[in-house]
């Protein structure tokens, strides 16, 4: 008897690894990128950036009837505006404040999203289930047909938001790029690096730092965006702490500071977790391991502990990343 | 603090571990059992009165519906089921009355542990919205209330926010880990009270407890901080020790709290379930009335308790060599070390008393609530705002903090629908950044 | 030497709080306490334009801490301070800076990991590419940057740092960096340079030649203010020195007068003339610049 149908894991591997989540992650590491990786910024908030895309989106459909464009743009202007209230109070401060408060706000956001309170805007618990039409009238890929190379194959639908999301997750990358190489980058990194010394040259730190707040968070707003699209709902318990440390493993993974290593970081993080959880459920399957010693819930928890050791692990022994060279990364500055 | 031996703590620790990798509850099947809630709704006056025809549904632990139905005029729905175990009871608030709300919308659905022959209760509370809001009916009762039990919250935190702001003193770094800490001692008061370490090893059955079977939870507790202070020897004569030598940054350290953070968090998921359980001893107490306030005898008590141990706390670090040390090296690091202390010593006693506080903080206060596995990072966030408001790094500013964050959080649900009052303390520390930046106690530190 | 210079002085009296006949930089009744104790308190100071002037006092003297009022990097309790005849008063660090006001750090704040040119670069005022927008279409800001480039280029071959251009400035020396940060500061083209103890940690065969640079400076019309503790530096190069203790102005006027100042001498051996730095500024900015 196969202990473990091989053929099947690497399948369901390349399918995540090129897949929605895939793209998702990489947006949101883009933007984290931009904060930590070019501006120093420790933002430990982005599912909550995540978050403002995706209910600024869908609320703008679900709740009020919208059309698409408004709801992108209310999208953008719900993590802008969350950037903003952010940046406010904590900018000024040092970093560690700002990942606090940054922890503390998604946390918030999550919270408010699914009371009771705001129910008439936000549907509580249950989330936004009814906004995914508009969207899908763009649809040029028949849903009911697959789409894919060999045997990565995804149905219509959600292939649409797979394109829509690695051609961002692109253009994202193109946008970082020429801003990192100009001179607003030039300020940025000068600040990433001591604050002080920027700001006896006549920067504004302030300015760039909450400029730089607002790209990356409304990037993430993107990767809510998409997310939403690709599964045609936004519920409130996916943005979770637990999914903003995710996007900071992908960064850490791909390399901080380095512009298409997010992408990287994401396509390995979604390939290994997928590959470690479809091995491990086989084996519980098919008696390898027992289910007295673990069962295939507890296989699911296996990630956390993958996600959390390699975190510690890649930083203290390899924080420049799988890709990265160790020479310009910003983690060693304090 | 005094410290365990260090055979022993090695091997109470390998213990607890292994307690986490066996099945921890079984299964006993024979009679009927019933499952049952009661659905009341608190009036103006703090009377409970029961709400009627509000749907239930009744699931099983492999998600099959058992059974569903509607309270009675008793606020009661109560349902047989075939077999002992865990199941759920998810509650439409959809048939609730106009006005009225889950208090608490995360114990939607409640789980219920059946054991042979019981009969599993729980409540759901509600709140009445409009009855605070519309009559302006908010009392001089409601608000002290409100008031010692925020207090009593408070004070839980605090335990928590000393050692968190005092290993921030230190060594400069935020522990992200530290409601791992809490969860830490949480769980292993409740494994000592329930198991003892028969609990892992079964030969040890006929040993006097705490090896052979439950002991008092007050034990338990005693049990559990010295194993969270063992934890935080361990995590710093282990890991943080090691960073520091290596001269590793303190971003670099914070992302290592935040991994070592979700593996313990995930540890505890796995080995603990995702249900909330409850403490053998004291459960269910009913409130003695003290003047105008309502509190049980088991939160007098662990309120007490907590007071007296900060006080403790707060004469160790002012009376004692060490204490000073702590406050010393906290203050200003190079200034302690070239005056002859031993920083590094210094660290690791604080570690090991701030995770002994945790600890104990945290069966404090699941003692109050319920042990959940992810009690330690709900609360973490508090702590935080505990910790910034009292000043980052000063031991009476956390403990100051964290007593004004319970009060409000508490107070809060005056205004804000109960589900949201944590929100509340959490904008209270953003406004607090904006006005005081350096918090209450602390020392001025911004730039510009 | 520089007797054109400080011939503009030469009728000024050397006392505490002295006008002169051009001030580009007045401080007036400027106090600054920390936990009770008071850092500075200093009456009136007029700094004259285009020559330099040394600030020199002994460790704790509140020198630093009087720096960093003047440049907006710590804010009075209370006082006054006018730059080019406006008021400054609350003006944070980078405004003062656009308007022409620029400062060293005594512990070098070279951009350890950007390179030579690109901290070189950074210190040009008014770029037009350092808007966000502006930003990612180059053709907007290619010739400035080009134009920028050149100057920077020119001040390195000057410098002496033209040959490690596109190091990353960590790699650079503790007193190259003291070069790299002057330079990094003439890049702005600034009316006044304020020098945080330029010599320190230098070692003497820079010493000369960093200087000569300060000297430089003020033969192209820029102002010099620098801070230092060791009053042999100053001799050579400041046509007025201005001398603090205990947080006050004690002192001003020519070299040689001060030298010949009993409140000066007093207030020198009265403290430990060969201790370290000054604990009290550099715990301060410990804190600031984690």
């Amino acid at each position: 008897m196969e202990s473990v149908d091989w053929g099947f894991v690497l399948e369901q591997t390349l399918i995540q690894a090129l897949g929605l989540n895939a793209a998702v992650y990489a947006i949101a590491a883009i933007g984290l990128n931009m904060h930590f990786g070019y501006a120093g910024l420790l933002n430990f908030g982005q599912a909550g950036f995540v978050a403002m895309g995706a209910y600024g989106m869908g609320i703008a459909v679900n709740q009020w009837g919208y059309p698409v464009w408004v709801a992108v743009l209310m999208g953008m202007l719900f993590s802008v505006g969350f950037a903003v209230l952010l940046g406010l109070p904590t900018l000024r401060l040092r970093a560690d404040y700002l990942a606090i408060v940054t922890i503390a706000a998604a946390e918030i956001v999550r919270l408010v999203a699914r009371s009771t309170a705001l129910r008439d805007i936000t549907r509580g618990a249950e989330g936004l289930n009814e906004f995914i039409g508009p969207f899908r009238e763009f649809n040029p890929f028949n849903p009911s047909a697959t789409y894919g190379i060999w045997f990565v194959q995804y149905r219509g639908n959600t292939f649409f938001a797979v394109v829509i999301g690695w051609t961002l997750a692109a253009l994202f990358v193109l946008i970082t790029y020429l801003l990192i190489r100009s001179p607003w980058g030039r300020v940025v990194k000068a600040i990433r690096e001591d604050e002080l010394a920027a700001r006896a040259l006549g920067k504004n730190a302030y300015r760039f730092k909450m400029q730089a707040l607002i790209i990356g968070g409304v990037m993430g707003g993107f990767a809510g965006m998409v997310d939403a699209i690709g599964k045609a709902t936004v519920q409130p318990d996916f943005f979770g702490a637990a999914l903003t440390f995710f996007f900071w493993l992908v960064l850490i993974l791909g390399g901080v500071g380095r512009v298409w290593a997010p992408i990287a970081g994401s396509i390995l993080y979604w390939g290994l977790i997928t590959f470690v959880q479809n091995t491990g459920r086989q084996l519980v399957d098919n008696g390898v391991i027992r289910t007295t010693i673990m069962d295939t819930n507890q296989i699911d928890q296996i990630r956390f502990w993958v996600v959390g050791g390699a975190l510690a692990l890649l930083m203290v022994y390899r924080p420049q990343g799988i890709f990265g060279s160790r020479e310009e990364m910003a983690l060693d500055a304090r | 603090m005094e410290m365990p031996g260090r055979p022993r703590t090695a091997m109470l620790f390998v213990a607890a571990i292994l307690f986490f990798l066996l099945p921890t509850v079984a299964a006993f099947a024979q009679d009927s059992e019933n499952v049952a809630t009661r659905i009341t709704v608190e009036d103006e006056t703090g009377e409970r009165v029961p709400v009627e025809g509000v749907a239930i549904t009744v699931t099983d632990d492999q998600g099959n519906e058992v059974g569903a139905g509607a309270t009675d005029a008793e606020g009661v729905f109560m349902l047989e089921v075939p077999e002992a175990g865990t199941y759920q009871l998810l509650l439409d608030d959809t048939t609730l009355p106009e006005g009225v709300s889950l208090t608490n919308s995360d114990r939607n659905p409640a789980t219920v542990i059946l054991r042979e022959g019981q009969t599993g209760a729980t409540i759901f509370a509600l709140t009445s919205g409009d009855a605070v809001a519309a009559g302006g009916g908010v009392t001089l009762r409601q608000i002290a209330q409100l008031t010692v039990e925020g207090i009593k919250f408070g004070l839980f935190i605090a335990m928590a926010a000393i050692g968190l702001s005092l290993i921030f003193g230190t060594t400069g770094l935020v522990n992200f880990a530290h409601g791992e800490l809490i969860g830490w001692g949480m769980l292993m008061a409740y494994f000592f009270n329930f198991y003892g370490l028969a609990g892992v090893f079964g030969w040890m059955a006929s040993w006097p407890p705490p090896f052979g079977g439950g002991v008092n939870v007050i034990f338990a507790a005693v049990i559990a901080m010295v194993l969270g202070g063992a934890l935080g020897w361990l995590l710093d004569a282990v890991i943080f020790s090691k960073l520091r030598a290596r001269g590793v940054g303190l971003i670099s350290q914070m992302v290592v709290t935040i991994g070592l953070s979700l593996i313990l968090r995930y540890f505890f998921l796995f080995g603990f379930g995702g249900s909330p359980r409850f403490y053998q001893d004291y459960t269910a107490q009913s409130a003695i009335h003290i003047g105008i306030i309502d509190i049980t005898p088991k939160d007098l008590v662990i309120s007490g308790l907590s007071v007296l141990i900060l006080i403790g706390v707060g004469l160790f670090l002012i009376m004692t060599r060490w204490g000073k040390a702590m406050r010393a090296v906290s203050d200003n690091r190079d200034l302690a070390e070239s005056s002859g202390i031993d920083v590094q010593k210094v660290i690791r006693y604080v570690w090991v008393m701030g995770a002994g506080l945790a600890a104990l903080g945290g069966v404090f206060d699941s003692l109050a609530e319920t042990v959940r596995w992810d009690l330690g990072f709900r609360i973490l966030l508090l702590v935080f705002a505990g910790v910034v408001l009292g000043g980052l790094g000063t031991a009476f500013g956390a403990l100051v903090g964290s007593v004004i964050v319970g009060i409000g959080i508490q107070l809060s649900t005056v205004w804000l629908p109960t589900e949201l009052k944590n929100v509340g303390a959490l904008a209270l520390l953003a406004l607090v950044l904006i006005v005081r930046p350096q918090g209450l106690l602390g020392r001025r530190e911004r730039v510009g | 030497m520089h007797a054109d210079r400080s011939a503009v002085l030469a009728g000024v009296a050397a006392e505490p709080g002295v006008p002169k006949p051009d001030p580009i930089l007045v401080a007036d009744s400027l106090q600054r306490s920390f936990g009770g104790i008071r850092a500075v308190d200093v009456d009136h100071l007029e700094v004259q334009r285009g020559i330099i002037t040394g600030l020199i006092g002994p460790n704790g003297a509140g020198k630093t801490t009087f720096f960093n009022l003047l440049t907006g990097f710590d804010q009075p309790d209370n006082g006054k301070k006018s730059f080019n005849g406006d008021s400054i008063d609350g003006k944070s660090p980078h405004a003062l800076a656009r308007q022409g006001m620029v400062r060293t750090f005594q512990l070098t704040k070279s951009l350890t990991k950007l390179s030579v040119i690109d901290n070189m670069k950074l210190g040009a005022r008014h770029q037009s590419g350092e808007s966000l927008w502006r930003s990612m279409l180059r053709p907007l800001w290619g010739s400035e940057e080009k134009a920028i480039e050149q100057r920077a280029d020119e001040l390195l071959v000057r410098f002496k740092l033209d040959h490690m251009r596109e190091e990353y400035a960590g790699t650079l020396s503790g007193g190259q960096r003291k070069l790299l940060e002057m330079a990094r500061a003439l890049m702005s083209e600034p009316d006044l340079i304020m020098l945080d103890e330029p010599m320190a940690g230098v070692n003497p065969a820079l010493t000369q030649s960093l200087l000569e640079h300060v000297k430089d400076l003020a033969g192209q019309g820029i102002s010099v203010v620098f801070v230092e503790h060791d009053m042999d530096v100053v001799r050579d190069i400041s046509d007025w020195v201005v001398v603090m203790a205990e947080g006050a102005v004690i002192a001003e006027g020519p070299h040689d007068s001060i030298t010949a100042n009993s409140d000066v001498i007093d207030a020198y051996l009265g403290t430990h003339h060969d201790a370290p730095l000054d604990v009290e500024v550099d715990l301060d900015w410990k804190e600031a610049d984690g």
